[in-house]
């Protein structure tokens, strides 16, 4: 069947400081093809993507367009190379309209404008491919699907011929999720060729042609979608990895420290990201959030510590409801937190380590007494923390912005792991950190399991959650897919789950 | 309506014009820079700049054009000094505005000294012949000065190339998301020191209209607030030079009316109180502004006040 690809990349490789993003990959896609990229976060599809968009310069390897080999250097090369990529974060000027967002950056745009032509054309355009938006509307006055038809229409207008979707059904509802795979196979039926990033194994059997499976940057598998199953490409997707192995001390309790009960919380964009969700911690346990990130996975974590408001459901902690408290409460009712993002939610910067330690006691004694702060305690807690969890600085007053991101991590967790908390939400706790600070991490995991803590572990690594976690749940598109215990839990089921294509019950 | 009080809102309305005049240059200077993202607060030293400068090569020259054209001129200069620092350096635009205001205000008084009680070619009106002979409407719109169709005329064109220009749309886009703007090409830095340096110039022009057509004469901090005025007014014209033509007149007309009033021993105490009124109207606008739909809806510039660092 194949003539020359209009697209060929060979042993491409992109490199990040202190990772391999994309490691001698061969990306192949047809004329008319619908061509899927799948695999989990982190790896490496978007990255790839990026760079035959010229966001991101190869380290090395070809790239070929109708094979003629090209040097893509920016997006602007790009859409000359007739290639046009929908970021998943949408790329649009909120308060300008339809029509003033497809011209701006355009070559050859006359100095007067031409609104009315151009909004005739972006009209016709929208009928020609189904894609209706008003062109005189207001980007902020549009749902996330119909933006993303503008970012379509964005790339039709340039005259594209490849188009490439990262993970573009995440802000559609499931009806324009249909609407938009019609539309790709209409565009496929056209001649041109759409590249379609997504971890969902549904939608790699509903709409594509052929697909590659990515993981930790790597090329797994090139499969014909009517030659393969779901199951197949679950296990391409997710591998079978070496385990290291933990030891886990003591069985966990039958009561529960934690309860979530379907709970129902919004994202940033006002969606729903948790669509009624129950799970349970008990003391003496590890239970482990499986799934591809931003499936409700930070909300969780920002509900149950208080950080974010609660559309409906409960938040137990030791039976009490705290649904719709703050964090300060949490605080005192023994919730730890160890945030995802470090910089900026775990740690103010300029502060100094010894104040930062103390960020979760300073309100109370021996910390301060009345209105005054109490130094030397401070400091000597300072001492006794940094020795106690191995954080390598200069000085206890050292501002915290010089610490490493291991060390940082440490910070964190010293910080909130000293208070003997009774519930630990652990979001990407070994993200970023080199192998002994990881290792490090895990055991004091462990430890404060073995404490009597119940600890809710979220993570995108699958093999962290299986050597640490007593139970398994995974997360999928704001809702449990399952919970099962981590001794008889098999990779094929974990990735069928995460890919949205198996659900058991509680 | 008698003679008389025709008369009286003849000359009210067309000193409510002349009053509107520094106004409007100086908002829709600042309407260009807070589009393309840079919050110049700088604009009462600007103006008390183009004044006294407008003054000195007047009284200097007796050439009234070179005085607009230094005015402006000087206003660009200092605004430039702006845009180096808080495009180029990315310094803190606040703290830099307020600098330039600072130093305007010192700076002009220092040097004004000497013209004191001095007197400098003033501009004269021209009068556009046939129009000005309408009735009621003549006096009012067509019996000006140059400066006044000048600040009409730049304010409807500004419009125009702010809306329906392939330029335009580059500032828009620059003050509304400039790393947006910056991977479609569009250079985020020029587009933002071109619409400072526009908006100085504007300021100026607005401060030479005081000290050689509204008040003929060097008074050491003449501008009075109306700096802040014009800045308070680009956010009642909700950014937008047409609007601003509205506002100015508006405010303008309360200027005036305050005069008339004094005039006839109405409120002789408390003139300060209807010098308020700009002030509880912009506040007004600000607790309007605060609804978000409504921020989209009218396009308050999202990047405003933010320098811009690639990458970052």
């Amino acid at each position: 069947m194949q003539p020359s690809p209009i697209i060929k990349m060979e042993q491409v490789v992109k490199r990040f400081p202190g990772a391999l993003a994309v490691d001698h990959v061969d990306f192949e896609v047809g004329r008319g093809e619908v061509h899927a990229l799948l695999g989990e976060n982190g790896a490496g599809k978007t990255t790839l993507m990026n760079v035959l968009y010229g966001i991101h310069r190869p380290d090395s390897g070809k790239i070929f367009v109708n094979g003629r080999e090209v040097s893509i250097r920016s997006p602007k090369d790009a859409i000359t190379l007739r290639i046009g990529m929908v970021h998943q974060n949408f790329r649009l000027v909120e308060s300008h309209t339809v029509c003033e967002n497809i011209l701006l950056g355009l070559k050859n745009l006359p100095t007067i404008l031409k609104l009315k032509t151009a909004e005739k054309e972006i009209e016709e355009l929208s009928k020609q491919y189904d894609l209706p938006v008003d062109p005189r509307a207001r980007i902020w006055q549009l749902s996330m699907g119909e933006r993303q038809r503008v970012e379509i229409l964005k790339i039709l207008y340039r005259g594209a011929d490849i188009l490439i979707l990262d993970e573009p059904t995440s802000v559609l509802t499931p009806l324009e999720s249909k609407h938009l795979f019609d539309f790709l196979r209409k565009m496929a039926a056209e001649g041109k060729s759409v590249i379609f990033i997504t971890h969902k194994l549904d939608e790699v059997m509903a709409v594509s042609d052929r697909a590659t499976v990515l993981r930790a940057g790597r090329v797994v598998g090139k499969v014909a979608t009517s030659t393969t199953s779901k199951p197949d490409l679950a296990t391409l997707m997710v591998g079978r990895k070496v385990l290291f192995t933990y030891e886990r001390r003591g069985e966990a309790s039958a009561s529960p420290v934690l309860e979530v009960r379907d709970l129902q919380v919004l994202n940033d964009k006002g969606l729903p990201a948790l669509k009624g969700t129950s799970l349970t911690v008990h003391a003496h346990e590890i239970l482990g959030i499986a799934g591809v990130a931003g499936n409700g996975q930070k909300e969780l974590a920002e509900s149950i510590t208080g950080l974010r408001d609660v559309s409906s459901g409960q938040v137990i902690i030791e039976g009490n409801n705290v649904s719709g408290r703050n964090a300060k409460y949490m605080i005192e009712h023994g919730v730890a937190y160890v945030p995802e993002d470090r910089i900026n939610v775990g740690a103010p910067q300029s502060l100094s380590i010894a104040e930062n330690l103390v960020l979760r006691t300073y309100r109370y004694e021996p910390f301060s007494k009345g209105l005054l702060l109490e130094k030397r305690e401070i400091g000597s807690n300072a001492e006794k923390l940094i020795s106690e969890f191995n954080i390598v600085t200069s000085s206890r007053d050292a501002i915290t912005r010089t610490l490493s991101g291991g060390n940082l991590q440490k910070l964190i967790l010293a910080r909130e792991l000293s208070g003997r908390p009774k519930l630990i939400v652990a979001l990407y706790p070994t993200r970023g950190v080199d192998v002994g600070a990881t290792e490090y991490v895990r055991e004091l995991l462990l430890k404060q399991r073995e404490g009597g803590a119940g600890i809710l572990l979220i993570s995108e690594d699958l093999e962290e959650i299986l050597s640490l976690s007593d139970r398994i749940a995974v997360l999928y598109e704001g809702q449990i897919m399952g919970v099962i215990p981590a001794e008889s839990a098999n990779m094929e089921e974990l990735g069928l789950m995460m890919g949205g294509a198996l659900k058991k019950a509680a | 309506m008698t003679a008389i009080d025709t008369a009286f809102a003849v000359s009210l309305l067309a000193h409510a014009i002349q009053a509107g005049t520094p106004l409007l240059l100086a908002t829709v200077g600042e309407i260009y820079s807070e589009r393309s993202g840079v919050l110049n607060l700088g604009l009462e030293g600007i103006m008390i700049m183009g004044a006294l400068t407008a003054f000195l090569v007047s009284f200097r020259t007796g050439d009234i054009a070179l005085a607009i054209v230094a005015a402006a001129i000087v206003g660009a200069l200092l605004s430039l000094i702006h845009a180096f620092l808080s495009i180029t350096l990315k310094a803190n635009q606040i703290v830099s505005g307020l600098a330039i205001s600072i130093f305007g205000l010192g700076v002009s008084g220092f040097l004004g000294r000497p013209l004191i009680g001095q007197i400098a070619t003033k501009l004269q009106s021209t009068p556009i012949p046939l129009l000005q002979d309408i009735p009621v409407l003549g006096p009012i719109l067509f019996s000006g000065d140059v400066l006044i169709y000048f600040s009409v005329i730049v304010s409807l064109v500004l419009w125009f190339v702010l809306f329906r220009t392939r330029f335009g749309l580059n500032i828009r886009s620059v003050g509304e998301n400039p790393s947006m703007a910056d991977s479609l090409g569009v250079n985020v830095d020029l587009t933002r020191y071109v619409c400072v340096l526009v908006g100085g110039a504007l300021g100026g022009l607005g401060g030479a209209y005081l000290s050689i057509v509204y008040t003929p004469l060097w008074i050491e901090g003449m501008t009075a607030g109306r700096g802040w005025i014009a800045i308070a007014l680009t956010i009642f014209a909700v950014w937008n030079p047409l609007g601003a033509i509205l506002g100015a007149y508006l405010f303008g007309g309360v200027i005036a009316l305050q005069f008339r009033l004094q005039a006839i021993g109405i409120g002789t105490e408390t003139p300060q109180l209807l010098l308020m009124l700009p002030y509880f109207v912009t506040i007004g606008t600000l607790v309007l502004m605060s609804s978000a739909t409504l921020r989209k809806r009218v396009g308050v510039p999202a990047a405003l006040g933010n320098p811009y660092v690639r990458g970052e």
